[in-house]
């Protein structure tokens, strides 16, 4: 049974005397247990925005969106919120570090919405987490002294903290150097494996798009399969 | 066991706010602290300023409830019985109901020897308990008690104003002055009344000191040139007023009407005499708290504003909307209260020391009122107030924005 399903998703957004930008158009996509996708295109493809409605931050102009086998739009705002918190993982291009806090309290934040039993061990879960990605060392750092590569990671672990089923990924290398990019990506891809988690990337980098196991290309709001085998329909 | 962690860890990640943001929540609670404080530091110098004014009246009209008995007079103005006779029903009618605070006040003119021609002395009769029920201050020495009366020297207080007349004597060496009427006697003076001047000079005498200083084979004084005055609580006075002027009347006899009336400042219907301190206090911490709660609310929202994509970020992570607003609205009502509790102690610290009270004590103030435990349940139920008005309105733009616009912000 898929995690995440859409079905002929649209999303639009009304421009001031002019006609509604349409920036996706009829978007079908299947998102299993444990399976690496990443969808690229260009800037401007609605890429983003994809990933928002799979991350039920956005909600779609029409079309349908099914938790497992769940109709999204059955679900409170509230309800919507709780099942991101409990099975989706974000990691965003800019890592979006809350400034402040120590690496640890960091990836201790997503803890704070999760249940008791997770809330109360959050600064053990967090630091078991930083060990994962490599920065047990880093636990007590705030992200002004972590380099790039080091943020990402730390970003990696508080996406992961709360083993989420679903991890989305917005162009997770896009803000650091090649290297340190694969570096990072081989990290996601493993700690995700080892998870079991699904894998959504966006990225318009083909190198990073070709560690998936399946690959979608997105043009002009519509979603293409990159190559045979995808699970595109 | 749910509820109690969400609300702890709605706790917990105000804190982490506090901590990371805390210059800023910082010099939000210093804003609502000052106001805080002005707000009870003003309630509470208006309740100083009330105690000045009622303490004022009370010197005039004596302490709240005072009856005013008369003697009682025929149709044709004829005293219906003789002071003495009067006396002992007052006295008898005031024990029966436990009435502890009572005096008869007289007026006399005493002539004191070697005292200008021009010195308009106003003597005074009274009763020891007359100093307490009207709030009598002394500038030295001491007031009457009741062995005062079996003194052979009558003891007489008297103001600054005559006691400037006489030379200013120091009541360490038992000054004394000489009576040329109604009897030529000395008397010493045992106190300074606070007030007065050379143009008016008064004395105060034990009612029955200066009655037994005048010629024997007299008649009788009548009873209708004394008042007699009883310091009653408040909430019986009613009742006694009627209880008095019956059992009075009774032992009057001869079908007398003995009046009883209330005479003090709050038996006066009419406009509160308080009511302007009242209007100008108030609206004075009112405009303090206006300042004060708009200072926050703008420090708010930029602050949410600034936070924006931080709200955002939790919300990815699964805060709901709920939760945010909560944590906002809590982060607000918390500063605030941290505010009132700090405005409020250091208003009790500036009121309460030693140093003002003494300073009120020396302007004339008998009763400094203790700190009005109203005001810190005032300003504090306000400080939580404010923190929650001006916390709705960042918190409701905090759960308004969309989390998608959120973390782009």
């Amino acid at each position: 049974m898929p995690i995440l399903a859409l079905e002929g998703v649209t999303r639009a957004v009304p421009i001031p005397d002019a006609e509604p930008l349409h920036i996706l158009r009829g978007v079908d996509l299947v998102v299993d247990a444990g399976e690496h996708v990443s969808i690229v295109g260009r800037s401007g493809s609605g890429k983003s925005t994809l990933l928002n409605i799979l991350g039920l931050l956005d909600e779609p102009t029409s079309g349908t969106i099914l938790f497992d086998d769940v109709p999204v739009r059955r679900m409170s705002a509230a309800d919507r919120d709780r099942r991101r918190g409990r099975e989706v993982g974000f990691i965003f291009q800019q890592f979006n570090l809350l400034p402040g806090r120590t690496a640890a309290e960091n990836v201790a934040t997503p803890l704070l919405y999760a249940e008791p039993k997770r809330f109360w061990r959050r600064r053990r879960l967090a630091l078991e987490m930083l060990d994962r990605v490599g920065l047990a060392d880093r636990a007590d750092w705030l992200p002004s002294r972590l380099s790039g590569g080091e943020q990402q990671r730390v970003a990696i672990a508080r996406a992961l903290v709360r083993e989420p089923r679903v991890i989305l990924a917005d162009e997770p290398t896009g803000a650091l150097d090649v290297d340190t990019g694969q570096a990072v990506m081989r990290l996601l891809d493993g700690v995700a494996r080892d998870s079991r988690a699904a894998l959504v990337t966006i990225t318009h980098d083909p190198a990073i798009a070709a560690l998936a196991d399946h690959r979608h290309r997105l043009d002009g709001g519509v979603l293409h399969p990159d190559r045979a085998g995808v699970v595109a329909r | 066991m749910r509820a109690f962690t969400a609300a702890y860890s709605t706790l917990v990640e105000a804190w982490s706010e506090f901590r990371v943001y805390r210059a800023r929540v910082l010099m939000s609670i210093v804003g609502v602290a000052v106001a805080i404080m002005a707000l009870t530091a003003i309630a509470a110098i208006s309740a100083v300023a009330q105690q000045g004014v009622v303490e004022g009246l009370e010197r005039g009209q004596g302490r709240p409830a005072m009856l005013n008995i008369s003697a009682p007079y025929s149709q044709d103005g004829r005293p219906l019985t003789t002071e003495g006779a009067f006396t002992e029903a007052v006295r008898d009618g005031l024990a029966r109901y436990e009435v502890r605070y009572w005096s008869r006040q007289g007026y006399a003119q005493p002539v004191i020897q070697g005292l200008p021609a021009d010195a308009n002395l106003g003597g005074q009769l009274v009763d020891p308990d007359y100093a307490v029920m009207f709030r009598t201050r002394l500038a030295s020495g001491s007031w009457f008690t009741e062995h005062d009366a079996d003194r052979l020297v009558p003891a007489v207080v008297v103001n600054e104003g005559l006691w400037r007349l006489l030379g200013s004597p120091d009541l360490r060496t038992h000054p004394m002055l000489h009576l040329t009427s109604p009897a030529s006697v000395d008397a010493v003076i045992i106190g300074v009344a606070a007030g007065g001047d050379e143009h008016f000079a008064q004395l105060w005498m034990l009612f029955d000191a200066y009655r037994a200083l005048e010629p024997p084979g007299e008649p009788s004084p009548d009873a209708g040139s004394t008042q007699y005055l009883a310091w009653v609580p408040p909430a019986v006075s009613a009742e006694l007023t009627e209880r008095l002027a019956a059992d009075l009347s009774r032992v009057v006899g001869d079908g007398a009407q003995v009046q009883v009336n209330r005479q003090d400042y709050q038996s006066v219907s009419g406009p509160d005499p308080l009511l302007f301190l009242k209007i100008v206090g108030g609206a004075a911490a009112g405009l303090i708290l206006l300042l004060g709660a708009l200072g926050l609310l703008n420090i708010s929202m930029v602050t949410v504003r600034s936070r924006i994509r931080e709200i955002g970020i939790r919300r990815s992570f699964g805060a709901t909307a709920g939760r945010v607003f909560a944590g906002v609205m809590m982060e607000s009502v918390v500063a605030t209260t941290v505010a009132g509790v700090a405005g409020v102690m250091v208003a009790i610290l500036a009121l309460e020391n030693p140093l003002v009270i003494g300073f009120l004590h020396r302007q004339g103030l008998q009763d400094v009122p203790a700190f009005p435990l109203s005001a810190a349940g005032f300003g504090m139920l306000v400080a939580v107030g404010v923190g929650a008005l001006a916390g709705l309105l960042p918190a409701i733009v905090a759960v308004r924005v969309r989390p998608i616009d959120a973390i782009r912000y």
